[in-house]
Order: structure tokens, then sequence, then C-alpha cells
């Protein structure tokens, strides 16, 4: 195939991979948009399958196959709670292909490689490598594999300046002409185990911030790729991903009140410790409920919000609140879901848990919307979540949570909070809430408490 | 250069418009997306011809496809369940 075919079918999948992301601005379209994508995808592959020169087709058939065979399994059994965990992997094996194709083009044109060129296969194999091994270890982390606990050890900061002094000598070496073959494999060396250092003190809770920078990361490799091998689809769609990532991190950041460099540098658990501690002891008290009376609250409420955070899927208990749901419409409750952004374990997460329960999207109400309608509400139902339903976010400014926008579930008629114990959250500190005269506490497994809630709800 | 850069401000264009009940699956997609390195992938590994760049692009191909079909897959069982209130049971209903 000549270059100008190429290129004009290169500019196609460019055009569908941008549909693709455009059609994800509704739900109703999305999937379509997928698909327009993965067509897109599938184009640009025969066509660089059909490039003049071109040979080993055995060889790229057998690597395609296994590829795609243990991509289509891993992505059909993954269960929908542990989605960040597999976007961590994938993203990993992306950064990986793109590290080694910058070996391969350094192992057969070094020193023969223009400034630009270099640079670029310096930047592909720098890139690639820290996403490949710092997805890996989100992964792990995410799968609890390795404890989700930020991992920090003294000295760090001197092994994490000498990787990155090192990865800097041996990328402008290689950028100024340096054809040594090891030099290549010192700085994929070194920048893997920068990856690694670089996101085990990073927590747990902070995981999806990261894996959505690394995501960005990959797209930046592809990109570097592109200008390694002059291809355009590898330049415009690395640079598509590198900044729709980028964005994505910054607008996490700030759902979680957290500054982006705050989330990579600063161990946030540590800072907690303090503040947790402090406790005002003003003579309120928690007032735990039975099912029995929450089902006649919900029964007789005209409008029910329910709250669902991490404690809910981690109990999958989605099927049974939806169950619950459906049962109080019948008895002509109002019900809707009130989602804060980082409900879950990342963005959405929430929203793709309850649509796998069947709840349907439209149901399903983003913070700001939703906010004004909890003074209108009966019983606000929290389920699992905590820290974005803390009001002291909005009044204690010495709170480390003050200003993370949260769900006013205090302003509701009466809150109802199902929790396994007073255990704080991620963040580490009380909520207030659990004090308000207005709030009743039912403790136990968010499953177990939904069921009985069914089926007194049922018998009243 | 400039097309690097129309990209980036596209990109951001772009998804600025996908409301939050869709971030994972735009996660994943771009996910998806990025594993256009298997263009790269086949590129190196249809013209290598030692044992070494034969190995290092088998590998790179088996990764970036994984990275292709996997991305897409997820995404695509994601979305396939978000869906509107009308049919009160779903045909795939646990």
């Amino acid at each position: 195939m000549g270059r100008t075919t190429s290129d004009a079918l290169y500019l196609v999948t460019i055009v569908t991979f941008i549909l693709a992301l455009r059609f994800l601005s509704s739900p109703k379209h999305a999937r379509k948009g997928n698909w327009i994508g993965a067509a897109g995808m599938t184009l640009a592959i025969v066509v660089t399958l059909a490039h003049r020169g071109l040979g080993n087709y055995l060889l790229i058939g057998i690597a395609m196959a296994i590829g795609a065979a243990v991509g289509a399994v891993g992505a059909r059994t993954v269960k929908m709670t542990a989605m960040p965990q597999m976007v961590a992997l994938f993203n990993g094996v992306g950064g990986g292909a793109a590290a080694l194709i910058a070996l391969v083009e350094f192992h057969d044109f070094a020193g023969g490689l223009s400034t630009v060129i270099a640079t670029s296969t310096v930047l592909s194999a720098l890139i690639g490598s820290v996403s490949f091994s710092g997805s890996l270890v989100a992964f792990a982390k995410l799968q609890e594999l390795v404890s989700g606990r930020p991992i920090v050890f003294r000295g760090q900061q001197v092994v994490n300046g000498l990787i990155i002094l090192a990865a800097v000598v041996l990328g402008i070496t290689i950028a100024a002409g340096g054809a040594e073959q090891w030099m290549i494999y010192g700085l994929v060396a070194a920048a893997f185990v920068f990856g690694i250092m670089f996101v085990l003190p990073i927590g747990g809770a902070d995981m999806p911030v990261v894996i959505s920078l690394l995501n960005a990361f990959t797209g930046l490799a592809a990109s570097a790729t592109g200008f390694v091998l002059h291809n355009n689809v590898l330049i415009v769609s690395g640079a598509l991903v590198g900044a729709s990532g980028t964005l994505l991190t910054l607008l996490m950041g700030k759902a979680m009140n957290r500054s982006v460099t705050n989330v990579l540098f600063g161990a946030f658990g540590q800072v907690q410790a303090g503040a947790a501690s402090v406790r005002v002891d003003d003579g309120r008290t928690v007032r735990a409920t039975s099912p029995d009376d929450v089902a006649v609250m919900l029964s007789y409420a005209r409008k029910v919000i329910v709250v669902p955070g991490y404690g809910l899927a981690v109990a999958q208990a989605q099927h049974d609140v939806r169950q619950l749901a459906e049962l109080l419409e019948e008895k002509g409750v109002e019900v809707a879901y009130a989602i804060h952004p980082v409900a879950g374990r990342m963005p959405g997460h929430m929203n793709v848990l309850l649509a796998e329960a069947n709840v349907p999207y439209d149901q399903l109400k983003e913070m700001d919307e939703i906010n004004p309608e909890f003074p209108q509400t009966d019983v606000a139902l929290v389920i699992g979540a905590n820290d974005v339903t803390n009001p002291a976010a909005r009044a204690d400014t010495s709170s480390p949570i003050y200003g993370m926008p949260i769900l006013d579930v205090d302003r509701a008629a009466s809150v109802v909070v199902m929790k396994r114990s007073m255990n704080p959250g991620f963040a580490g500190i009380d909520n207030e809430l659990y004090l308000d005269a207005k709030t009743t506490m039912l403790f136990g497994d968010a499953k177990e408490s939904v069921v009985k809630l069914i089926a007194a709800v049922k018998s009243l | 250069m400039t097309i690097l850069v129309l990209a980036i401000f596209l990109g951001i264009e772009v998804i600025s418009k996908v409301p939050t009940m869709l971030h994972t699956p735009l996660m994943s997609g771009t996910n998806a997306i990025h594993g256009i390195v298997i263009v790269g992938a086949i590129l190196v590994a249809g013209t290598a011809d030692d044992g070494f760049t034969k190995i290092v692009g088998f590998v790179a191909v088996v990764l970036a496809a994984a990275n292709v079909v996997g991305g897409f897959v997820v995404t695509d069982r994601m979305l396939q369940m978000f869906r509107r209130r009308e049919p009160r049971r779903g045909p795939h209903d646990e």
C-alpha cells in the first residue's frame, strides 16, 4: 500500500477515535462510539499489515492471537469492582509495548538517528517503562497483592534522586548521539525502577488518580513512538489520550479536594493521624436503630435518596439495593441515587456498579444536581459512604477535608447511615454527621442489612 | 509538531464534555485508544531481521494486542450496562 493511501486511512482511524470520545458524552450513544473506535483500530491494524516491505507475518499473527486472547479473557471475566486494577493492567502493557518498540528501534539504528528521533526514542523508552512498572504496582496494590498503604522507607528521596539522575544522564547522552546498546538498557531499567518507587508510596485510595496519570503517560509514550516511526496515527492518538488523561487526573484531584502534587508526593494518611485523635466530646451520642424501624421510615417517606459508597460495592449489595428501591417505588416513594464524583474506587465507578445491578441511569444523580433536593427529602439512606457526607468539609475550617465538595445529606429531614462500625473512612477522620440528632445508625454488613430491610419492608 | 498540539487541544475539548457518570468507561476507552501502539509494534516486528528484534517485537505485539482487545471489550461491557428506565427488567437480569 502506498504512503498516501495509508496516511488517508490512518486519518479515518483518528476520526473514529475522536468520535468514540465524543459519543461518550451521553450513555445513550457511548456504546456505539466504542465500537466505532474499535473499528477504527482494526482499520489501522489492517493498513499497517499491508505496509510495503513488511515480513514475519506468522510471528505477528501468533503474537496478536496470544495478546488478543489474553486481553479478551481478562476483560470478560473481570468483576466490575475490580475495574480499576484491570484498567491499570491494560495500561501497563500498552506502556511496555511502547518501551519495547523504542528498544528495537535503538538496536537497529543506534548512532544513525537524528536528534529529534533519538530524543523521541528516549522519551518512548522512558515514559513507556515508567508507565509499565508503575501500572503493575498500582495493579498489585489494588488487587491487594501488595499492601495498599503508602510504603515509605528512609533514604527514599535519595534513591529516587539517584535513579532520576541516572535516567536523565543516559537520556541526554543518547539524545546527543550516544550509541552504545547498554545505554538504552540502562535507561529502561532506571525508568522501570523509578516507576515502582513512584507508585509504592501512594496509598490505595489515591490509586485511581495515579492510574489516570499513568494512562496519560502511556498516551504520551505512544505519541513519542509515533515520532520515532514517522507515524501520524500514533502521534495524534497518543496525544489525544495524553491530553484527556491529564485533564481527567486534574478533575479527580479537584473532586477529592487534593492537588495532584499532594497526591503524588504527600502521604495523606500520615497527616491525618493527628487530626483524627481530636474528638469533641459534647455529650452527643450515636443512636443505633433496627431494620424494622428503618423499613417503616422508608415506606412512609415521600422521597428517599440513596447515597451509595464503596462499602456497598465491597459488600456486593448493589442488586439488593436496587430491589429495595423498586419495592419502595411500588409503594409510591420517590427514589433517587446521589453519586459523589469519587464514590467507589475511581470516578464514575459507582455508576458502573449500579448500572451492572440494572439501576436505570436516569435515576443516578450527580452531586450538583442532587444537592438542592436534600432539603425536600424525607430520608437520606447512606450505605457504606463516609467522608463524602461529612459536613465538616463545609463548616470546619480545621478539618483536613475542609473544602471538599460533599453530598449535603445532613439537610435531609432524617438520615440513616448503614455502616459496619464506627471506624473512620479513608481520610481517617470522624464524621460529625453520625452525632447529628436526626441521624440514626444501622450497623452491620451492607448486604445483610439491606436484605433485612427488604424483608421488613415486604412484611409491612 | 503542529498536529501534536492540535491533538492535545482536541483531546481536552472532547473530554471536558464527558459527564462524571461515564468517567470510568472514559478511562478505559482512552486506555484502549493508546493500544494504537500496536501499529508501531507491528511495524518493528514486521521489519525485524535478527533474533533479538524478533523476540522483542513479538512481545511488543502481544502486549499491545492485549491492550487493544482488553481495552475495547471491557469498555463495551461497562457501557452495555447503562440503560434507561423504561424496560424495568433487562434481559440479563440476575
